[in-house]
């Protein structure tokens, strides 16, 4: 479960980051401050945390990132964010989407009212697939979380918190992310639940090599599945480390999150 | 009993022309969260446009074609210069933007093509009609057909192509459905496109009834009721509401009329909306969030 040490990407010194940001500033409504001062990178089939306490801004970060922001009234007023070397500040996400950056929402965001199938097929939409190429990546997806084909016919809406996580997971692989930003994924449900979740997030990244970028207030768990990470503070990077490095510190907890965070 | 039979049957047929009328609300109001004011000058447009094309002496298929290119220029117009620009804004905004629209779409109507009263004839016989000793209008069996018809291919359209699911998602969650590569915009224009087809056909059934004219754009009023009642994010709850209003304000003008002296249709289905907000403020078929308990 200790993947930090058995993976070779903990320093990407060599070669190109997948995803570079640079001294962005996130601003809402053209008044509110949300990220002041963000810098990170992601090599490519890192697995990387971004930790923070409630309103750091760690997802309006990953908004800046997927050009989610713009649905939020808010703009990225500095800095910029570049993917494989391309300058992708203020880029649609939809068009994001096509070029390999997924983006799975805070609260899981399942279309609740089409069923777990029709979700799945939504996120293979972007690919203009035929049905056999389709039918062939769903089973894939059915193959890492078998939960969702016992519940395929069944309303969204209606499938647990863990189901909905992982749905919304399975629905974001199927535009063959190369970059997935995974906001929260432990929000609400139980600690075994968050442990599965994050099992899988390492296979699909060991299997598929898929990067991830995953934004967690639960510390130990993100911390054990991931490389590095970085430590958010009132929009502004506040630590930057490898995962070995930040759990062994023992004292992120009181210095940036309070100690009422359970430690699952 | 005859009496009663005719009436409600009157009734119901009749009703399914107020749902062609708010099916066109309901299309939007899934894809974009708005009540689109502007969907009775739409119509009217649509069914001007079609009637003008036909007194310039182009063949009935030739004029229907056309009219449906230049509403689907118009849907994309609509959705690069007014919703584009106020996307993620409140409601209440595009709402005012769509009041707003409303006149725009009419003016040009009246501008371009003028303001008198065209006689419309698509070659149906309003000759009544006995089916057993029950007296019905031949016309209204067509429009009935119609709206029929039309919900029938909507289904279709939005059950099961990628088209519909993506509709359906983004009526579900706007910002998940960007996150996963759906075009908005494009699913936007393709809804007000629609919407507007949607338009044209109930423009040209009223239209033949009394005249293609700018009072056309007022059975946005009669909608009104029709989506309280049937739910604002349902085609099947569009076709049920048309029905209910349909039947219920011809057999209380037919029954209730005498004692008050008549003239009940205008506000009746009305008095009955507001009955169902009461009861079900969702429509009968309006969409609850799902979740679990």
């Amino acid at each position: 479960m200790t993947t930090g040490d058995t993976t070779p990407h903990d320093a990407p010194s060599g070669g190109e980051p997948l995803l570079e940001v640079r001294g962005i500033e996130v601003i809402y409504d053209g008044a509110i401050l949300a990220v002041a001062d963000v810098s990170l990178t992601v090599a490519p089939g890192e697995i990387v945390a971004l930790l923070g306490a409630n309103g750091a801004g760690k997802s309006t970060t990953l908004k800046a990132i997927s050009g989610l922001v713009v649905a939020d009234r808010a703009l990225v007023s500095r800095g910029e964010i570049r993917f494989r070397g391309e300058d992708i500040t203020g880029i649609a996400p939809n068009l994001l989407a096509a070029r390999g950056i997924v983006h799975v929402l805070e609260g899981r965001h399942v279309f609740g009212h089409l069923t777990v199938e029709e979700n799945l097929r939504t996120g293979a939409f972007l690919r203009r697939l035929g049905r056999r190429e389709i039918e062939h990546d769903l089973e894939e997806i059915y193959g890492y979380f078998p939960r969702l084909r016992t519940k395929r016919k069944t309303p969204a809406g209606l499938t647990s918190g863990g189901e909905q996580q992982m749905l919304a997971i399975g629905r974001a692989l199927l535009t063959r992310p190369e970059l997935v930003l995974l906001d929260e994924p432990s929000m609400g449900l139980a600690p075994i639940i968050v442990e599965e979740i994050f099992e899988i997030v390492t296979t699909l990244n060991r299997s598929k090599g898929t990067s991830f970028l995953v934004a967690e207030q639960n510390i130990a768990v993100s911390l054990r599945h991931a490389h590095r990470g970085y430590v958010v503070d009132s929009g502004r990077v506040a630590l930057a480390a490898s995962a070995r490095e930040l759990l062994d510190r023992g004292d992120l907890h009181e210095i940036y999150l309070g100690v009422a965070n359970a430690v699952a | 009993m005859n009496l009663f039979l005719e009436t409600l049957i009157g009734g119901l047929l009749a009703g399914t022309m107020y749902s062609l009328v708010a099916i066109g609300f309901v299309l939007i109001y899934k894809a974009s969260g708005v009540f689109n004011f502007a969907q009775g000058s739409i119509l009217l447009f649509a069914a001007l446009t079609f009637v003008t094309l036909l007194e310039q002496g182009l063949p009935f298929a030739a004029a229907l074609a056309v009219t449906i290119l230049i509403l689907i220029l118009g849907a994309i117009l609509i959705e690069r210069t007014v919703l584009r620009p106020l996307a993620n804004r409140s409601p209440m905004t595009l709402f005012m933007a769509t009041l707003g629209l409303s006149y725009v779409v009419e003016g040009a109507a009246q501008g371009l093509m003028g303001a008198q009263v065209h006689a419309l004839d698509l070659g149906i016989e309003d000759v009544p009609i006995f089916i057993g000793d029950v007296l019905i209008s031949q016309f209204d069996l067509v429009a009935a057909a119609t709206a029929v018809a039309l919900a029938l291919v909507l289904a279709l359209l939005f059950n099961n192509t990628r088209i519909g699911i993506s509709l359906r998602a983004v009526a579900d969650d706007t910002r998940a459905a960007l996150s996963i590569g759906i075009n908005l915009n494009r699913i936007w224009q393709i809804v007000w496109a629609v919407a507007g087809i949607v338009g044209l056909v109930a423009g040209m059934l009223w239209g033949a009834r009394q005249g293609i004219q700018f009072s056309l754009s007022l059975v946005v009023l009669k909608a009104l009721p029709v989506l309280i009642i049937g739910g604002f994010t349902s085609i099947g709850g569009a076709i049920v509401g048309g029905l209910i209003v349909g039947a219920a304000e011809n057999l209380a003008e037919t029954y209730v009329g005498p004692y008050i002296g008549g003239g009940i249709t205008p506000w009746f289905p009305y008095f009955l909306a507001i009955a169902f907000l009461y009861i079900r403020p969702a429509g009968l078929f309006g969409e609850r969030t799902l979740e679990r308990v």
